[in-house]
């Protein structure tokens, strides 16, 4: 249970990711795989963040170990912990994969962007967003392959 | 012997800010492209980025040639802290290539383009462009594993609006370019989560201080599946067998301009990282990376190069053809990395480079072609080389480098792979490249039967010879297969540099 507890983030981050790719590879609807491939990409913003916390860490903007606050949230850390690592006043969590993220998400919006504009063109090209027809539709434009001069 | 040397001149102010510009005018050069108010002022911007993109490459390699490692720091923050560009002998090789065949790509466009995508769209194709180009430059050029992943997705976001943009000509664009979409996202994120594990062990995302803190990491679980994630993130995006399904779809509905484009570049800037993280990043020698080179990049590139030969062979459309030809040569390419020898990574960046100028040439030509035929099947191109005959001995020229024939760069290349294979002892890899490579001829031979001795289907519209816009770019790129068949000096001087400094053996 122990274990449970302090990988709990992880488990959530596997079970985000292999949600999100069996949604991907097992629906035919253009729109479903979207929505498997957000999720797929929120699970890695999950996994940085948890990579990033570190316990009793506080945002990562200097604060003055004996201002109020600063001895506030000193106080909450856990003793065994400050005790192990030697800690002296406030701890912060790792700022930089919250920065990274920041970024693969804005990357992550624009992909999905991309991804419903091309789904709205191929419902305009075949009157459907569902893979197996589109396949059978293509198969079609495949044997009149003909030549347009 | 061409000295690269003599080919630039520019005041040195600028060259020291060449790693930069190489990667930021063709990315101003998109948003300018996307506001031009025509779609032949927008063709002019893309070619002007273009080439000034090709210059400051060429900027850049003279600089590694003379130095070594160019080291460029970005805003001023020093290399472990800040985002550096770091480019080796390797990142400017490939970088040269993807440059030269971006700007040749765009002279090509003018022409192109009005056969091929609706007419309100020039410009913003033109823009999609450049972002293609300034990203693939970025990935070659950068020096920081995450900043890598962003350049990776600001080519392929450019990419997938490219492809689709072939709907105009065929529907099938559409839903090629949704796949790749679906398959290039989940391969970026599965790197990014790679990087991830990478930076939870070593704490630090710059490749070479990465590097240098791995040493003693190599037994490090999460190392390991950080490893294994960014293998096969970058295996998606590089066609690698069997994760290469994407791939045919987009070359062979997209427009001839981004067929080519992404054949000569595309793969080949993920196969550049693949290289950039299996021998420099990751420690040489360990029986971890050992164990992966021999037991899955081998028998995988093997597989590929032979199944995807026979593919080819069996396929009617003749730009399906091509593609499938296009994943075998990866095989190829990743087998000279499982050799693991510095023979074998030299042998490898030379084949890159010969298998993109092929590859733009042959695709090139069909673009050509298709300008007055729009042809798609193989027997559709039957007779062509009489009425255009410059654009099919182009596609000839190509097609003899692919096959490896004497005097072209792909003889040279072939040559040294299966060089390096015999002193590595490695005799699968040969048997898996010679039978390959007779399933090869094969096909080219059916491409060029039915090009010069077939005679043209009565009734089928007659092919013109491509316009001088095309004819030019083409020639020059068929030229260059041709020149570094006799004379391969000058990628033959980066490639062994590159291979010599991540194997730390003197040339």
């Amino acid at each position: 249970m122990t274990w449970l507890a302090s990988h709990f983030n992880y488990v959530i981050v596997v079970a985000l990711m292999m949600a999100g790719l069996f949604i991907i590879f097992s629906t035919g609807n253009l729109i479903k795989r979207m929505i498997g491939l957000a999720l797929f990409q929120s699970s890695t913003g999950l996994f940085y963040i948890s990579l990033s916390k570190v316990s009793g860490g506080t945002a990562a903007i200097t604060l003055d170990a004996n201002s109020v606050d600063g001895k506030e949230l000193a106080a909450q850390l856990d003793p065994a912990y400050v005790q192990q690592f030697g800690v002296d006043g406030v701890v912060y969590s790792n700022p930089l994969p919250h920065v990274l993220i920041l970024t693969a998400i804005v990357v992550g919006v624009a992909t999905l962007a991309v991804g419903l504009a091309i789904a709205v063109r191929v419902r305009e090209a075949y009157g459907t967003v569902e893979a197996d027809e589109i396949e059978a539709l293509s198969r079609v434009t495949a044997e009149q392959a003909e030549p347009r001069a | 012997m061409i000295l690269l040397e003599t080919l630039y001149v520019a005041p040195p102010s600028l060259t020291a800010q060449a790693p930069v510009l190489a990667i930021i005018v063709p990315l101003v050069g998109a948003c300018a492209a996307a506001l031009a108010p025509s779609g032949r002022t927008g063709w002019m911007i893309s070619v002007v980025a273009a080439m000034f993109g090709a210059w400051m490459s060429l900027a850049v390699a003279c600089e590694v040639m003379r130095h070594g490692v160019v080291d460029y720091v970005l805003g001023g923050f020093d290399a472990p802290l800040g985002i550096a560009l770091r480019i080796d002998a390797m990142g400017a090789l490939i970088g040269l290539l993807i440059n030269t065949v971006a700007t040749l790509a765009a002279i090509f466009s003018g022409h192109s383009l009005v056969a091929e995508v609706r007419a309100e769209k020039h410009t913003l194709f033109q823009a999609g462009f450049l972002l293609c180009q300034a990203g693939l430059a970025g990935i070659v050029y950068t020096g920081d594993a995450f900043n890598a992943f962003v350049f990776l997705e600001i080519s392929a976001i450019g990419t997938y609006a490219l492809i689709a943009a072939g709907e105009r000509r065929d529907r099938r664009a559409l839903p090629a370019a949704f796949n790749y979409l679906i398959l290039g996202t989940v391969g970026a994120t599965l790197y990014v989560i790679g990087v991830g594990f990478l930076y939870a062990a070593t704490g630090t995302l710059n490749m070479a201080d990465m590097a240098a803190r791995l040493t003693t990491l190599d037994q490090n679980a999460s190392v390991q599946a950080g490893f294994a994630f960014i293998m096969v993130g970058l295996g998606i995006k590089a066609a690698m067998f069997p994760l290469h399904v994407w791939l045919p779809g987009a070359y062979a509905h997209g427009p001839s301009l981004i067929s080519l484009f992404l054949a000569a570049t595309g793969t080949k800037a993920a196969i550049y990282l693949m290289a950039r993280f299996l021998f420099e990043v990751f420690p040489d020698g360990t029986a971890f990376g050992e164990a992966f080179l021999a037991w899955v990049l081998a028998p995988l590139a093997a597989a590929g190069a032979i199944i995807c030969s026979l593919q080819a062979l069996f396929e009617r459309e003749l730009r399906r053809m091509i593609a499938f030809s296009s994943v075998a040569q990866v095989g190829f390419i990743l087998l000279g990395f499982a050799l693991g020898s510095a023979q074998g990574l030299s042998a490898s960046l030379f084949y890159i480079v010969a298998h993109g100028l092929m590859k733009a040439t042959m695709f090139m030509a069909l673009g050509g072609l298709a300008i007055s035929i729009g042809a798609r099947r193989l027997d559709d191109f039957a007779g062509v080389a009489r009425e255009a005959p410059w654009t099919a001995i182009a596609f000839a020229v190509g097609a003899a480098s692919l096959v490896g024939t004497p005097l072209t760069m792909g003889f040279l290349g072939k040559w040294q792979l299966i060089e390096a294979a015999f002193v590595a002892g490695q005799y699968g890899i040969i048997a898996a490249m010679a039978i390959a490579s007779v399933l090869t001829v094969i096909y080219v031979g059916r491409m060029l039967e039915a090009m010069f001795f077939r005679e043209p289907a009565p009734g089928a519209p007659r092919a013109k010879e491509a316009p001088v816009g095309v004819l030019v770019p083409l020639l020059l790129l068929a030229g260059l297969s041709i020149w570094f068949g006799i004379d391969a000096s000058l990628p033959d001087r980066l490639a062994d540099a590159a291979a010599a400094r991540l194997f730390e053996v003197l040339p």
